[in-house]
């Protein structure tokens, strides 16, 4: 057995560190992984773990991360609780291999550093590696600091395992801006945070040699719609899951979690929506604009997959001007969450005016100051009552200000 | 809200240094903030880290930082990197050096109208006398208790030897007095 970890109520941990903790402290059964860049040091603690006997499970060093997320989705079948962690290129390398966990519906856990994805090559942090996984099959649980990067790493085991859910769940966190950022983090004790995550349940799993089964069947055109149209409901249905791992983590925490988190919604006039650390910034911002009398609000997707499309809906209900942030180079469309977040609220009585803002790619400053003006630039819409600029804009990139679309509303 | 930031080259300390601090501060029930920016930097390269302290939790994510305090570890950058970059006009300076605060002000244009928010010390010589090889960082934070008044020097210690503990003994002694030093010597 494994030799427990006493940790202060309050320890100094950054991202990294903070999963690497809630992986221990889940007793993993194999974690397959190719521990240099561009994976995190997530691995790199968890290995040094394995080294000093705090981990009983298998750590299996692979020669790519196309094979550490073969391994796993190998282990996961085999029934064992499985995880591993990757980044940027190691990200799109495992893409492949992504398809098939969800397909074959294999519970693991990919914690994801969120970075740029090359060319050029870039090692800091913005959301091309998450929105690339965005029609994997994934449940996507993004994490706005270090401590939700470790609650949520423990609620992603619970998840994907339950058995109404069956399915692999990413927990992402920005790189640097969360990775490598230490700040105040109040762990659970070891026993606490395994009874929490509960025992593995196998289900199916390969090593039952008294009931063989099989998994990544090939499905022509006779099945493989089926196969998919029950997967896309099984993600959908995992909300309700989600929901409650989360009421249980509150009981158990205090801290709470929604899958879309709504911050001075109540009275909003506008509001930004958002993923990933920018949120607490823009959060500060518009706490400042408070003070100035604009009555600015927050709201930010917890659950990338499944899309909270109602719940997104109901938080924007009554705001009469919306930017949508996308820290993921567009290329030649508008950002994926505005696209997502305007679906929402299309089927709205009042819709709301809703530009686009692209930042931070690369890891590019997102300051208070911008956020500021992005939420200045929904009042002068919501006071003319008209979109006041182009519908898409980058804000933070260098030279003369980069906009596209005039479309008006009217 | 307390800001730092830290001008360093890679491989000095100053990520361990700032997280260092960070796990002493927040011991003492404050919010505490550390990160740094260097991307794929290899070990001599320019970079900078920063600290944020406050009562309340820290929900900021910009590097911009106008700073409290400007740590400068490595002498050079004193006089190559961009160390008084948004500061304000109570901001404090911390400098390694060999030369005595006059000589060094002397050849710093941008430090000439703050005379009295220019502190030096140096934390090289200091390190190389106690710890046996350049290691800037646990110095200047010694030097940064005694600028700031943050901490009396007998309770940083003592919290800095359970940020050292992985360490042996002699390499907590040796930055022990290596603090202390810095403390007693920064001017």
């Amino acid at each position: 057995m494994a030799e427990k970890v006493e940790l202060n109520e309050i320890e100094v941990w950054d991202g990294n560190y903070a999963v690497s903790q809630a992986l221990r402290q889940a007793q993993i059964d194999v974690v397959a992984a190719y521990p240099i860049t561009p994976s995190t040091p997530i691995v790199e603690n968890y290995g040094s773990y394995v080294a000093n006997g705090l981990v009983d499970g298998e750590f299996v060093m692979v020669e790519s991360e196309h094979a550490a997320m073969s391994a796993c989705v190998g282990a996961a079948a085999a029934g064992g609780r499985v995880a591993t962690a990757t980044s940027s290129q190691g990200f799109m390398l495992m893409i492949e291999v992504l398809y098939q966990a969800s397909g074959m519906r294999v519970p693991l856990v990919l914690t994801v550093v969120n970075r740029a994805v090359a060319s050029p090559l870039n090692v800091q942090g913005d959301h091309g590696d998450m929105y690339a996984g965005r029609d994997s099959g994934w449940v996507q649980i993004d994490a706005f600091n270090a401590q939700e990067a470790y609650d949520l790493t423990l609620c992603a085991f619970k998840i994907g395992e339950d058995m109404r859910v069956r399915l692999p769940v990413m927990v992402h966190q920005d790189g640097f801006l969360t990775s490598h950022t230490a700040q105040n983090v109040r762990p659970l004790q070891d026993e606490e945070a395994y009874k929490f995550v509960g025992d593995y349940k196998p289900y199916e799993e390969m090593l039952d040699f008294t009931k063989a089964v099989t998994y990544g069947a090939q499905t022509e055109e006779n099945w493989h719609f089926e196969h998919k149209a029950k997967q896309h409901k099984a993600l959908f249905d995992s909300a309700k899951v989600i929901d409650e791992v989360f009421a249980e983590f509150k009981k158990l925490t205090g801290r709470e979690y929604k899958r879309v988190e709504s911050y001075m919604m109540e009275d909003a006039e506008v509001a930004i929506v958002a993923l990933g650390s920018s949120v607490e910034t823009v959060r500060y911002a518009a706490e400042q604009l408070r003070e100035e009398g604009i009555k600015a609000g927050v709201v930010a997707p917890r659950c990338f997959r499944p899309f909270p499309f109602d719940e997104i809906k109901e938080a924007l209900a009554n705001v009469k001007s919306v930017a949508v942030l996308d820290r993921s180079a567009p290329m030649g469309a508008m950002g994926a969450l505005f696209n997502e977040v305007s679906s929402a609220l299309y089927t709205l009585e009042n819709r709301p005016f809703v530009t686009n803002y692209i930042y931070g790619l690369g890891g590019r400053d997102f300051s208070i100051e911008q956020a500021k003006t992005i939420l200045k630039e929904q009042k002068a819409n919501a006071d003319a009552d008209d979109i006041t600029t182009n519908i898409q804009q980058f804000i933070g990139v260098r030279g003369p200000k980069l906009g596209f679309f005039e479309t008006k509303r009217s | 809200m307390i800001e730092i930031r830290w001008h360093s080259r890679a491989g000095q300390g100053a990520v361990t240094g700032a997280k260092g601090l960070g796990d002493v501060v927040a011991r003492t029930g404050k919010e505490v903030q550390a990160f740094a920016i260097y991307g794929s930097a290899k070990r001599g390269a320019a970079m900078r880290a920063y600290n944020r302290i406050d009562d309340k939790p820290i929900i900021t994510h910009e590097k911009f930082m106008r700073p409290d305090y400007v740590l400068v570890i490595d002498p050079a950058l004193a006089f190559t990197d961009k160390i008084t970059e948004n500061d304000k006009e109570t901001t404090k300076y911390i400098i390694t050096t060999h030369l005595s605060k006059d000589e060094l002000i002397a050849q710093i244009p941008e430090l000439q109208d703050k005379k009295d928010r220019v502190f030096v010390v140096d934390a090289i010589q200091i390190s190389l006398d106690t710890i046996g090889r350049s290691m800037p960082n646990t110095p200047t934070l010694g030097a940064l208790m005694k600028v700031s008044g943050m901490y009396d020097l007998d309770f940083f210690l003592d919290s800095m030897k359970r940020v050292l503990a992985k360490f042996p003994q002699k390499i907590i002694d040796a930055n022990m007095e290596a603090m202390t030093r810095a403390y007693n010597e920064v001017n």
